[in-house]
């Protein structure tokens, strides 16, 4: 478990970024801030692996104060995945993916091999090991993203905005494939987003914040949807049409998941069949 | 060959094997020899510096605007200058040529630095920060070879630019295969073109050869670079088709 307590970020200029904030974060779980760009979540986000340090209060990961641990040890502990996927330009995507278990002084050979049986599994054809990030699409390089968090296997995912630079269509499949992993990996995941589709599309809970860094709501989806707390809330929702939208989508979504009788895989990822949404990404 | 030309020659031809094959193993050899010494040695010299130099620039960007000044200035100063200054505190040596050189090459290579490690995307560095890198393993194992494009390409033109200016040292007496053009304007009896004409051929020669010689080991250090433009003109090339066939 991920804990804040009465957590602010000021930053040098003034600016607070995250205001008093308390939060626990469920082990095994997806837990997704959302807000509107600026309300904090990237702050809070990297306040966890130290990228940004808190001006007061303490996150704990486990009971123990991140403070304790020295940074590079900490962050070797937690994955993390940002919206651009920050490849490594000059390294295949094997070495790429190995990047973690080789710092932390693994056998090279066995962290290749490793690195391979990932690709595999987040749906990346092997045949691109050897090859540099710049040859591959854009959602294809959030895979290697995604691989190479995972490649130490840490307990714990950070996740900035991973799907938000995709096409719609690859947007659907990557967050698809994401849930079907997270279900064998059961991680603890933190998962920032400004798409509320998103956010209720794939967490366990949702943090929902609102400029100044304030935490205006946390709660699982459905309360989310049945009781907006504020109307700063509700709007971010986008009304009551916009709650009546989400709520489809979402039975939809669970329909699809259950393998209902809804035929092809619809809801948000559109009427389209799924062999063309990976050619969408070739 | 123009008469007029001829004239000025005194019948002598622009160029006399002879002159070649008599001298190779001697003037020639030694003043090729000279020449690389000359050349290479303050692009080592500079690279040494500039590196940190540059670090220290990309770290404390507050740094960057008065060296960046004072290098541009330094580059503006004529080399003959340079070398004539010298001359009173180091007197006729190989210091003399070098010391200058080096700080051309210094005024060339530290924006390259600069560049190179500016040329690093910020999500690249921040991806690097969150697996934990620490900032020297960082600094060796991501920003300096993502930067070596940018460095290598300073280091051509630092290169081909040292390796024509090192002539100029002739003037004080230590120019490499510059000494061959004074020796052919300087002949006792008249104009001797064919000195001249073997000193430029070398020289453009060396030019080349060493620009070739390091885009041949950018290339080698930089395998990535090349995957991404075939990457870039494959995209391009798929555009073109379907933008054709929908025509
Ligand atoms: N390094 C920084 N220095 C100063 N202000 C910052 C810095 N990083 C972010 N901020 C500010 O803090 C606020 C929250 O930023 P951020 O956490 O990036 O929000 P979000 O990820 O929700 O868009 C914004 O007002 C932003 O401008
Ligand atoms: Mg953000």
């Amino acid at each position: 478990m991920i804990t804040f307590e009465g957590v602010t970020k000021r930053y040098p200029d003034g600016t607070v970024a995250v205001d008093d904030l308390d939060l626990e974060i469920d082990t095994g779980r997806i837990t997704v801030l959302v807000g509107p760009s600026g309300c904090g979540k990237t702050t809070t986000l990297r306040m966890i692996n130290r990228m940004v340090d808190a001006t007061e209060g303490t996150i704990a990961v486990d009971g123990k104060n991140v403070r304790d641990v020295d940074p590079p040890t900490l962050r070797r502990g937690i994955g993390y995945v940002i919206q651009q996927a920050g490849l490594f330009p000059h390294r295949t995507i094997e070495d790429n993916i190995a990047t973690v278990p080789l710092l932390l002084g693994r056998d090279k050979k066995q962290a290749r091999t490793d690195a391979r049986a990932l690709m595999d599994r987040v749906g990346l054809d092997t045949a691109f090991a050897k090859r540099y990030p710049a040859q591959l699409s854009g959602g294809q390089q959030q895979r290697v993203g995604v691989a190479r968090a995972l490649a130490a296997d840490p307990p714990i995912l950070l996740m900035d905005e991973p799907f938000s630079a995709v096409d719609p269509i690859v947007r659907a499949n990557l967050q698809d494939e994401f849930l079907r992993l997270q279900d064998e990996l059961e991680k603890t995941i933190v998962f920032v987003t400004h798409d509320i589709d998103e956010a209720v599309k794939l967490g366990h809970r949702i943090a929902v914040f609102q400029v100044g860094g304030k935490l205006a709501q946390y709660t699982t989806p459905d309360e989310l949807l049945d009781a907006p707390a504020s109307d700063f809330v509700r709007d971010f929702l986008g009304g009551d049409r916009g709650i009546r939208r989400l709520r489809f989508t979402q039975e939809l979504d669970a329909e699809v998941a259950m393998g209902g009788p809804s035929g092809p895989p619809t809801g948000s990822t559109g009427a389209t069949p799924a062999g063309s949404a990976e050619a969408g990404e070739r | 060959m123009t008469p007029a030309l001829a004239a000025e020659l005194g019948g002598e031809p622009l160029f006399r094997w002879s002159y070649v094959r008599d001298n190779l193993d001697g003037p020639i050899w030694e003043s090729l020899s000279e020449h690389l010494v000359l050349s290479f040695t303050p692009v080592l010299l500079g690279l040494l510096i500039a590196l940190p130099l540059g670090l220290a620039c990309a770290r404390w960007t507050r740094l960057y605007p008065p060296v960046l000044a004072a290098t541009s200035v330094l580059y503006a100063v004529p080399a003959i200058g340079l070398f004539v200054v010298f001359v009173a505190f180091t007197g006729l040596t190989y210091t003399t040529v070098i010391v200058p050189l080096s700080l051309y090459t210094l005024s060339v290579l530290v924006p390259s630095v600069v560049d190179g490690l500016r040329s690093v995307p910020e999500h690249v560095r921040q991806s690097a920060v969150a697996m934990g890198f620490g900032p020297l393993r960082r600094l060796v194992r991501v920003e300096l070879p993502i930067s070596l494009p940018v460095v290598m390409a300073g280091l051509r033109v630092a290169t081909v630019a040292n390796i024509s200016l090192v002539s100029v040292g002739a003037l004080i007496g230590i120019g490499g295969l510059g000494q061959l053009m004074i020796t052919g304007m300087k002949w006792p009896g008249g104009n001797y073109p064919t000195p001249i004409i073997v000193a430029i051929v070398l020289i453009v020669a060396l030019a080349v050869v060493a620009d070739l010689v390091l885009l041949l080991v950018q290339r080698l250090l930089t395998p990535w670079q090349r995957a991404g433009r075939g990457a870039r003109r494959a995209a391009r090339r798929e555009r073109a088709a379907r933008l054709e066939e929908a025509r």
